[in-house]
């Protein structure tokens, strides 16, 4: 057990390439190869699965949590791709503190048998080309398996993993009471007709799943690969290569283990690979070669004799991180993750290329992080659970009722009735026989408790989750992208939502960057002046700036203030170096497939927004080599020697590079957060410093993104001091990057200020008017981003969030904890006054509520109010003592808006509300930083935008564009969830209607455990005569059609305040299945008490009384299914008379003769 | 809109959905709708409907001539006999006498009845073996009927099982008074009461050259006097095991107070028309105990109607519930026209 710092310093360090922060999760689980307990008791599993991008966390909602916050942290090492925007990251998160990270002991538990080694690898040792070097270890061959079961092992496993699920255990154990003679109220078939169903279905479907991994196995194991051996290149089969081999990839071929790049077929022995198996993304990148191995090329001779050593980390599963030393000649080589090819990967653009085989099969990266899957619960779920379990309760307490009944009668009556009935045999006191028929009745009436209703559940959420996938509503044809349910659990939970928590950029924006203002040199660019001298609104009609003269200009560029051009043309210097650091300073890929066509690919948009705008103003970026980038400058070719690439990352907000003129000048070029930067600038800019703060508080306040970026010459005697420390500091193998980030800060300082760019990111469409109506539908928005209070204060106006007529928007911005507690208390005390008296409702249950609950009453302010709250005061707003202030003044405003905020933050707040409101939370968001925002909500929702696929790949719900998110809530989580709520209502009212009967008949046969149906109804009642209508109604039911559900958003509040199913709405269910089972049985009773049939025959026998009575309640409870749905589809009406008819034919065939003489013993009703 | 439907026709989008109604959820339906005319018209209607029906059926059902005797407290001396189980072989002949104020016209049938009687109980329900009232050759040691499925020595109990030992064995004739002293038997059928199925499809005698030979190696039930082959000896098709008061025993009562027809009247002579008015007597040998569990036995004369017998349950069950229907439609209907006149909108 160890604090949760020590682990962080282990595993959790920058990684230069960013991935998916659910993979960064996955890296967690290193610690053991694919399980990590978290706190000890709730244990996650990540999963990836092969050809599939199908990601999620298993685990208790506890889990899930720390999941989410484990993200978060992982989360603080990643660069962001959402730019250098800047996020406040102060301190590690201190909720932290309390976790504990426990590795788990194997994985068998799962079935899964990646980790079969008998001894913990410590260190990779290797030698290329040296087979019977590298056997001795035992390294894992290539060959992969992710199949569960073969054909000997399926039925014994699936059966045990069947029956650890708490429902089929529960028939289990009827099956076991029902084996018992004394007990056996109700023959075998009664239980084991549906567990084998169930069974079957499951089994089935597990047998499918396995047969087609097993499949996928073959085929991806017996894929073909090119091996050196002997000096000649042999195809061999992906399983058969071994670790220590150099195999040669070929343009477009998959990766087919981990591999060290030797050599490639581009210069500087680059290879372009494509990661969209792994992490979904499908921007290309760039792998290189070490020169040593590169010198090798194609030349086969050289590659087989090619004897270096590996020596690296032990097989884990972190896809971002690779650490080692190559030995060559006596020589090392640091390598790291720029020169690994991981398996998984698509090789891109390269002709060819030679790897040497490090981890294979199970020990490969992609295969380390697969796990397994499951899900988030909703509130119904659980208070299905509760529910479940009273109903428990309930059926204890009849079968004790009617235990003590059967004691009772057993020695009044059927002691001396024993003239003509006997005591069964071991049964010699009354009270035994009530005890048997105790266990009994258990059998008879466990049809309360229904086991289909977990089934059931599954196919109507299956269903409505279908119907989002194929909802063209929610399509956005201009990128092809249809919404998509990636949880099918969740969806009643849509209709319920009461707060929502969105990103900002790309979320509320399209998250398309294009370069809008800028300040040089104290001077702003941007916007367009008419003659008097006033600023005209630019629209589409405002005359674009002619780049016409720059023939490699991007014609989709749009800027509209000449004067920038003419200080080009001018030759202003500041101006030239501005857009010259613009062109140099970034990690864009170009393309020219073309001559002339430059496509640039970006991992950002802001990057890619500000190289495109230095490319139209003429500093075209051209071509990049590891140690050149190629700028064509004002129509003339320069190339600049690349002499190191100061990265990007969270905590220092900024990238710099360091270049060599052709001139022979050694320069620095800095962009990062002006609150970073303007830390590190040289005092004498201090003038221009003043200026140009105004201009970026301009651009903020127009709601721009903004970039401050500066310069720095350096001394040539200095740098190569420098740079020598930088090689030494980039080959350990330990500490490599404290001692790096060091180094970093050591050079970038005493910078030189150029000026500030400030990018435009528009509102997406119908963003305002969608937040209007969920508005309407009293659904609570939060707005959290990273970007400064300006910018998103101006978003919150331009998109309906704010508006003039609030009654006011209070601004939280203290930086002492006391300050941010007093703003809070007078924004609440503005708001609602009384809030404040003793006698207040909310202040009562706060005295009250120490005990165990802390969920806070609902509160109302007097007018709509606004809150906008800062990163920094947000971080004293969650402590302990003021989280509760927070959640009351910030529950009482309409709106708030948090900016500033760490992607920690974000999931912070999320949990915050979730831990003191009883309200279900949505988050929806786009990128990376969103991930642990949308794992901690009820719902996490991803929209598929510029960045990448994470948001969606961590999400439950996902679709293209904000406003999608008003049909998901209003019509198809509204829809869901009465869909739901109708489900359950009568499902519990028939199973109570249909059980309860049997309660009231055994007052009327001396608590005898006798049935009141005979016992194929009983087994078939469930399963067919009622399983169809019931799901048809909660598959197909309307109560308004959308047009309805969207028009009136107030539609919407009945869910938000769960009035459809709650506890008192089951104990009225109860009521009437109770009621219904009285009316049931009664009047059939009186009906046939004591009266003969027309015929003069008796017609009071047990056989006539049991269809009369199932016949009576097979019709009540499908009138009251016609009494339910609303919409009354062709599929209803199926479903509803068919599976009368069903019942009438399939009671005619079991009554008939022919039935009775086949199986005397099964129908023993005949007539 | 128009021109993107028409971008769409051109290049059919890979990944958009299909545009079929069951997709987009816009299946055509049925939405009943709820206006106050429909909904109080059909709880109006439903009323009357209950009502009629509940009139109709308590018309008819009082129409029913029925005559119910109480004969286990009539012939209390032999109910006190048979308590005691050592006088199982001591018959006792009892009578009961009644008088037919008016005669009883059209067919009549005679039922006995049990109350308390726990026909219901779910071991004596089990406790058979059909596949030995179907003839089959089985081992009746696998069926429920145990404890009465063999005796000591293995010799197999014909028919088996609870039902069938505490078979209802009372031996009852009608006696009619046509004058003072004199009594002419009234004729009874004691075929044909039983339900076809029953008597042709569940119940088949053991094949074999005979009846005793088909029962060889089989023992009578203990509570029986007679072996089951001996149950009507006059009637070859009334005998063994397809015997009509054999299977209308074996017919379990749902309730633990039953009635089972036991003899239809036979229309000849002078009960052509029915049972004509005067003094009659049952004569009764006293075989079934019932006293020890407090139980009654009853003998009843009954006609029927379309709907049954004299039982009012039905009737009175759609009278009440005809008129709560009723009730409840005019309190809506009330409800209404009060609130009519205040109209609601619902803001947008």
């Amino acid at each position: 057990m160890r604090p949760i710092q020590s682990i962080e310093t282990k595993i959790i360090s920058p990684p230069k390439l960013y991935f998916s922060v659910l993979f960064a999760t996955h890296l967690l689980d290193i610690m053991s190869p694919k399980c990590v307990l978290v706190t000890g008791e709730s244990r996650m599993c990540l999963l990836y699965r092969q050809g599939m991008n199908l990601f999620s966390v298993l685990g208790s909602e506890h889990g899930l949590l720390a999941a989410a916050r484990l993200a978060a942290l992982v989360y603080f090492g990643q660069r962001f791709p959402e730019g250098l925007g800047g996020w406040d990251v102060d301190e590690p998160p201190r909720e932290l503190h309390g976790l504990v990270l426990k590795p788990t002991l194997g994985m068998s538990l799962f079935g899964w048998k990646f980790g079969k080694k008998k001894f913990k690898e410590e260190e990779r040792q290797l030698q290329a080309n040296n087979r019977d070097f590298n056997l001795q270890f035992q390294y894992a061959s290539n060959s992969i398996k992710t199949s569960k079961y073969n054909v000997f092992t399926f039925l014994p496993l699936n059966l045990f993993e069947q029956f650890q699920r708490i429902a089929n255990a529960y028939f289990l154990f009827l099956l076991i009471l029902q084996l018992i003679p004394e007990i056996s109220s109700l023959a075998w078939f009664t239980t084991v007709v549906p567990l084998v169903l169930v069974l079957a279905v499951s089994g089935i479907k597990d047998a499918i799943d396995d047969f087609n991994r097993h499949r996928s196995d073959n085929h991806v194991n017996n894929r073909p690969v090119q091996v050196l051996i002997n000096s000649r290149l042999k195809e061999d089969k992906w399983m058969n290569v071994q670790v220590g081999d150099i195999i040669k990839l070929e343009n477009n071929n998959f990766v087919t283990a981990d591999l060290l790049l030797l050599s490639s077929s581009e210069p500087h022995s680059l290879t372009y690979i494509e990661t969209a198996e792994l992490d979904g993304e499908t921007n290309l990148k760039v792998k290189q070669a070490l020169t040593v191995t590169a010198e090798m090329g194609e030349d086969l001779q050289k590659l087989s004799d090619f004897k270096g050593e590996v020596k690296c980390e032990a097989p884990n599963n972190k896809l971002d991180k690779f650490m080692g030393t190559l030995t060559v000649h006596g020589e090392k080589y640091a390598l790291d993750n720029e020169k690994m090819l991981l398996r998984g990967c698509t090789i891109r653009n390269t002709e060819w290329c030679f790897g040497l085989v490090i981890f294979a099969g199970p020990d490969t990266k992609l295969m380390q992080n697969s796990g397994k899957t499951t899900f988030k619960r909703t509130s119904i779920d659980r208070l299905m659970n509760f529910l479940v379990l009273l109903i428990f309760a309930f059926l204890a307490l009849m079968c004790f009722i009617l235990a003590i009944g059967n004691g009772i009668w057993e020695h009044d009556k059927g002691y001396y009735f024993q003239v003509y009935l006997p005591w069964a045999e071991g049964v010699n006191a009354a009270a035994y026989s009530g005890f048997l028929m105790f266990w009994s009745y258990v059998i008879i009436l466990n049809t309360v408790v229904p086991i289909s209703l977990y089934v059931s559940v599954e196919i109507i959420r299956l269903g409505n989750s279908f119907y989002i996938d194929w909802d063209r509503k929610m399509y956005y044809p201009l990128k092809d992208t249809p919404a998509q349910a990636r949880t099918t659990t969740l969806n009643e939970e849509l209709g319920q939502i009461k707060y929502i928590f969105s990103d900002k950029t790309g979320t509320l924006t399209q998250n398309i960057m294009a370069f809008n203002k800028c300040s040089i040199n104290g001077k702003s660019y941007g916007d367009v002046y008419d003659l008097m001298g006033n600023r005209i609104e630019v629209t589409e009609e405002t005359e674009k700036v002619d780049f016409s003269y720059n023939p490699l200009a991007d014609p989709k560029f749009a800027f509209h203030d000449h004067s920038l051009v003419e200080a080009v043309k001018l030759n202003d210097a500041p101006t030239h170096s501005f857009f010259r650091l613009l062109s140099l300073c970034h990690t864009v890929m170009p393309e020219e497939k073309v001559e002339g066509q430059l496509v640039y690919q970006a991992q950002s948009p802001d990057e890619g927004a500000l190289v495109t705008a230095a490319r139209n103003f003429g500093f075209v970026f051209r071509a990049r080599t590891p140690e050149t980038i190629t700028v064509v400058e004002m129509g003339e070719t320069k190339t600049y020697q690349l002499l190191a690439i100061l990265d990007f990352n969270n905590v220092r907000k900024r990238m710099s590079v360091i270049v060599r003129s052709p001139e022979g000048n050694l320069t620095l070029y800095c962009k990062g957060a002006d609150t970073i930067l303007y830390e590190l600038l040289h005092p004498s800019c201090g003038d221009l410093k003043e200026e140009t703060t105004e201009h970026l508080n301009e651009f903020a306040g127009e709601g721009l993104r903004t970039l401050v970026v500066a310069f720095k010459n350096l001394e040539e005697k200095y740098f190569e001091d420098w740079i020598k420390r930088h090689h030494q500091a980039s080959t350990v193998l330990e500490g490599r990057e404290e001692k790096l980030s060091k180094l970093y800060e050591e050079i970038e300082k005493d910078l030189m200020l150029l000026g500030a760019t400030a990018i435009e990111d528009k509102l997406q469409d119908g963003v305002p008017q969608t937040i209007e109506t969920l508005s309407k539908a009293h659904i609570k928005l939060w707005v959290l981003t990273g970007d400064k209070q300006e910018t998103a204060v101006n978003i919150g106006y331009s998109c309906n969030l704010l508006y003039d007529d609030m009654a006011d928007i209070f601004i939280i911005e203290g930086s002492t904890s006391s300050d941010v507690l007093t703003e809070l208390r007078d924004a609440r005390k503005k708001m609602k006054p009384e809030s404040f008296s003793e006698s207040d409702e909310a202040n009562v249950q706060f005295e009250k509520k120490t005990k165990k609950s802390c969920i806070l009453p609902e509160e109302q302010a007097n007018g709509v109010y606004g809150l906008i709250i800062n990163g920094h005061s947000l971080a004293y707003a969650l402590e302990g003592n003021l989280e509760q202030e927070l959640v009351r003044t910030a529950c009482m405003c309409k709106v708030v808006i948090c900016c500033r905020v760490t992607p920690l933050q974000k999931a912070q707040v999320v949990e915050l509300v979730k831990k003191y409101k009883k309200a279900v939370t949505l988050a929806i968001g786009d990128g990376a930083n969103d991930v642990s925002m949308i794992k901690t909500a009820h719902i996490g929702v991803g929209i598929s935008g510029q960045e990448g696929m994470q948001a969606v790949l961590s999400s439950d719900f996902s679709f293209a564009q904000f406003r999608y998110l008003q049909r998901l809530l209003l019509v198809h989580g509204r829809w869901s969830y009465i869909r739901m709520c109708k489900f359950l209502r009568y499902f519990f009212y028939k199973n109570f209607a249909f059980t309860l009967v049997h309660f009231w008949y055994g007052f009327f046969s001396g608590f005898s455990a006798q049935t009141v149906y005979d016992e194929w109804f009983i087994t078939l009642y469930n399963l067919i005569y009622t399983s169809l209508p019931v799901l048809g109604m909660s598959l197909f039911d309307q109560d308004v059609d959308d047009g309805w559900s969207m028009q009136f958003p107030q539609l919407y509040t009945p869910g938000q305040q769960n009035l459809y199913f709650n506890k008192v709405e089951f104990i009225k269910c109860m009521l009437h299945g109770v009621y219904s089972s009285l009316i049931l049985f009664f009047v059939p009773y009186g009906a046939m008490y004591d009266t003969m049939r027309s015929d003069g025959k008796a017609v009071a026998d047990y056989q006539s009384f049991a269809l009369m009575a199932q016949t009576c309640l097979l019709i009540v409870v499908s009138v009251q299914i016609g009494l339910d749905t609303a919409y009354w589809t062709a599929v209803n009406q199926f479903f509803i008379w068919g599976s009368l008819a069903v019942y009438f034919a399939i009671t005619f065939t079991m009554y008939s003769d022919g039935a009775y003489l086949i199986f005397t013993a099964s129908f023993p009703f005949v007539g | 809109m128009t021109s993107k439907s028409r971008e769409d026709a051109q290049h059919p989008p890979s990944r958009c959905p299909d545009n079929s109604a069951f997709k987009q959820q816009k299946l055509s339906a049925w939405q009943p709708e709820l206006t106050p005319a429909s909904v109080l018209s059909g709880f109006i209607l439903i009323g009357v409907f209950c009502l009629t029906m509940g009139v109709c059926l308590i018309l008819s059902a009082r129409s029913v001539k029925e005559v119910q005797i109480n004969y286990s407290d009539k012939c209390l001396n032999c109910s006190k006999l048979r308590e005691n189980s050592s006088n199982w072989n001591t018959e006792c002949l009892c009578s009961a006498d009644f008088k037919l104020e008016e005669k009883i016209q059209g067919d009549v049938f005679m039922y006995y009845g049990l109350q308390n009687f726990y026909q219901n109980h779910r071991r004596y329900v089990m406790s058979r073996s059909n596949a030995q009232l179907l003839g089959r050759n089985t081992d009746i040691r696998n069926s429920n009927c145990a404890p009465f499925s063999t005796y000591r020595n293995g010799t197999p109990m014909a028919p088996c099982g609870a039902i069938a030992n505490s078979m209802f064995n009372d031996t009852i004739s009608l006696f009619y008074y046509t004058n003072l002293s004199t009594a002419i038997q009234v004729p009874l059928l004691k075929t044909g009461n039983s339900w076809w199925t029953d008597k042709y499809v569940k119940f088949h005698n053991p094949t074999s050259h005979n009846l005793t030979s088909a029962f060889a190696g089989t023992a009578r039930p203990p509570y029986w006097q007679k072996p089951a082959y001996l149950l009507d000896e006059e009637n070859e098709r009334n005998n063994g095991y397809i015997n009509d008061d054999f299977i209308i025993w074996m017919r379990v009562s749902a309730f633990h107070t039953f009635r089972n027809l036991h003899r239809r009247l036979s229309r000849t002579k002078q009960f052509a028309d029915g049972l004509p008015a005067g003094n009659y007597t049952f004569r009764i040998f006293y075989n079934f105990p019932v006293s020890r569990f407090k139980g009654k036995k009853y003998l009843i004369l009954s006609t029927v109607v379309w709907c049954g017998g004299s039982s009012l349950f039905l009737g009175i069950a759609y009278m009440v519930s005809g008129a709560v229907v009723m009730l409840a439609g005019f309190i809506i209907t009330a409800i209404h026209l009060k609130l009519k006149k205040r109209k609601t909108y619902f803001q947008r």
